[in-house]
């Protein structure tokens, strides 16, 4: 059988890798700007650099989360998925990324921040994402009493299309036109949306323990359950605390507050019984994939911790505009979302007897990305700090002195960043090699 | 166990989509802020997406980390337009010069007067109150 022809799962985890190459490749070049501030200043420039690589970690997050939820439909039904919506939702896709790419090399923006294309190009992205939820229910509606994880992936998959929706109002003078509420939904949509992946990529990590321990206890518990709609909650109304600064209604800010307080807090929970009671064959049989969901824990609970205290309106005030607001999303980014999508690559895209040389290659990989992932986090943090203390000092240094005074760690960032890369690169270059293997 | 979900799942959604319209619905309740051309600050604010100056500069903190925010720039009064011109205009550092047309010149200023009648993006303006939430002093 053909794997990849016939398999969408299969196709978006492949095309999701071939995307974290390119964002990994324009994250170094961003981060080297820092650095050396005439870097492809004249050719491409900041304005070019940082959305090619933050739109194609975006891209790779969503592209990555439609394959985990793929892989495992077509593991729950037992049948390949591959029919004409899928084809359409993959080739809508392909000719959304060619114009955002074009977009961007050619320097016709005109969207909003991780958006940054012009905004006809989000068109394809809305009509692929139709596609995956029609598909999505015509598959999960003959399944009787759903497990957690398929609520979770109905929720994703729908909340992003309202939201994602929703981020463009701004193209109606309307909302445009009233500076605060504007900004408002814009940090809205930002925050949801960030939410609806998470809900798809969480409900992935429940099936992948499920799937380990071979049974349906993490799946059908109670406490499953509460942290999917805890989740929810957090999806609909956590958002406020991306804007405490901003002049709008109070009841938005306080919302945010308190939502935002109960964050994550069972998720944590989930993992530690389920770590307990996987059992050593298990852990042996699906090795990458387990190790992938632990470090994702582990990420958890130090971006949980951060961002219980960024929530903290008087502590917020010090993050607020500063690194430790980078530190925190690309700490879940990579260190969470990317080790689920990881752990679920491995999963359905692996061989089952992988040679030793291979195994000691990721696992080398997968402990440099954790170092590089950890000095990224921590210089972000330390520079974020000293900004913090800059922001509310009295009287302030330039601007540009600030900046210069962080150069230590931004070098420190940079060095992270090549890390990280150097290890995705080896790990993502395996699992492409394995899969063009499966289909020679 | 089946119906109790689905019926938390539509009372939060119903709960989101009146939350949601209440936002959408802020203008309506707005006192009219004097000191610009609202149309043409809408128009300005698309130039401010069209040159992609989010990637680098913030607006009330929100935005790109390697210039600094522009929130209240045109009334500081060591900076204000005639500075900001001539930084558009000539570049510095890791920001290039951008040739951009006057007309469109125009309308980002009054989109930046806009945000700067808004309110103040200064954290150090902030007080904190009893329950740890900020306001404007």
């Amino acid at each position: 059988m053909n794997k990849l022809k016939n398999n969408s799962g299969q196709q978006f985890l492949f095309l999701a890798l071939c995307i974290l190459f390119v964002a990994l490749l324009f994250g170094v070049f961003t981060a080297v700007v820092y650095l050396i501030p005439d870097f492809l200043k004249e050719s491409f420039g900041f304005a070019a650099l940082r959305p090619l690589h933050v739109s194609s970690a975006l891209f790779w997050i969503i592209l990555g989360a439609s394959g985990c939820v793929y892989s495992a439909l077509q593991a729950i039904t037992g049948k390949l998925i591959f029919n004409i919506k899928s084809k359409a939702q993959i080739a809508f896709w392909l000719f959304a990324l060619l114009s955002i790419y074009y977009s961007y090399f050619t320097k016709q923006f005109g969207g909003r921040e991780y958006w940054e294309f012009n905004p006809i190009w989000s068109l394809p992205i809305v009509i692929a994402w139709v596609l995956f939820l029609i598909n999505f229910i015509s598959i999960v509606r003959k399944i009787k009493n759903w497990p957690v994880y398929m609520w979770m992936w109905l929720t994703g998959i729908v909340f992003f299309l309202f939201i994602f929706l929703e981020n463009y109002l701004w193209v109606f003078p309307y909302f445009r036109s009233h500076f605060i509420t504007d900004m408002t939904i814009q940090w809205k949509a930002n925050g949801s949306l960030v939410g609806a992946w998470n809900q798809i990529l969480y409900g992935t990590a429940f099936y992948l323990m499920d799937k380990i321990e071979n049974k349906q206890d993490v799946g059908k518990s109670k406490l499953a359950f509460a942290t999917f709609f805890l989740g929810l909650v957090n999806l609909m109304f956590n958002w406020g605390h991306h804007v405490y600064t901003l002049p709008t209604v109070n009841y938005v800010r306080y919302v945010g507050y308190a939502v935002s307080m109960t964050e994550w807090i069972f998720f944590l929970k989930i993992f530690y019984n389920w770590k307990k009671s996987v059992s050593a064959v298990q852990k042996n049989y699906h090795h990458f994939p387990y190790r992938f969901l632990m470090m994702a824990d582990v990420w958890v609970l130090i971006n949980l911790s951060q961002a219980l205290l960024m929530s903290i309106p008087a502590i917020n005030i010090y993050t607020h505009g500063t690194h430790i607001t980078v530190a925190h999303a690309m700490g879940t980014t990579i260190g969470i979302n990317s080790m689920i999508i990881l752990a679920c690559c491995f999963e359905f895209m692996a061989p089952k007897n992988i040679s030793l040389f291979s195994a000691k290659f990721l696992n080398l990989q997968f402990w440099v990305l954790q170092i590089g992932i950890f000095i990224l986090w921590a210089s972000l943090n330390l520079a974020g700090i000293k900004k913090g203390i800059w922001q509310m000092s009295n009287p302030q240094s330039t601007y540009a002195e600030m900046m210069a005074s962080l150069k230590p760690y931004f070098i420190a960032f940079g060095l992270g960043g090549t890390i990280i890369t150097i290890a995705l690169f080896g790990i993502a270059f395996k699992l492409i090699q394995w899969t063009l293997k499966n289909n020679t | 166990m089946k119906i109790g979900i689905t019926s938390v799942f539509i009372f939060l959604s119903a709960l989101f989509l009146a939350y949601s319209f209440s936002i959408y619905l802020q203008p309506l309740s707005e006192k009219k802020v004097l000191g610009f051309n609202q149309q043409k600050a809408a128009d300005g604010r698309l130039i401010w997406q069209k040159y992609n100056c989010q990637s680098c500069h913030q607006l009330f903190g929100l935005g790109g980390y390697l210039g600094p925010d522009l929130t209240n720039t045109i009334s500081n009064p060591n900076k204000g337009e005639n500075f900001m011109r001539a930084m558009i205009q000539s570049g510095i550092k890791q920001m290039p010069a951008f040739h951009i047309p006057e007309n469109e010149l125009t309308d980002l200023f009054e989109f930046l007067k806009s945000t700067n009648a808004s309110g103040v993006a200064d954290p150090r303006k902030f007080n904190t109150n009893a329950f740890g939430m900020i306001h404007h002093q």
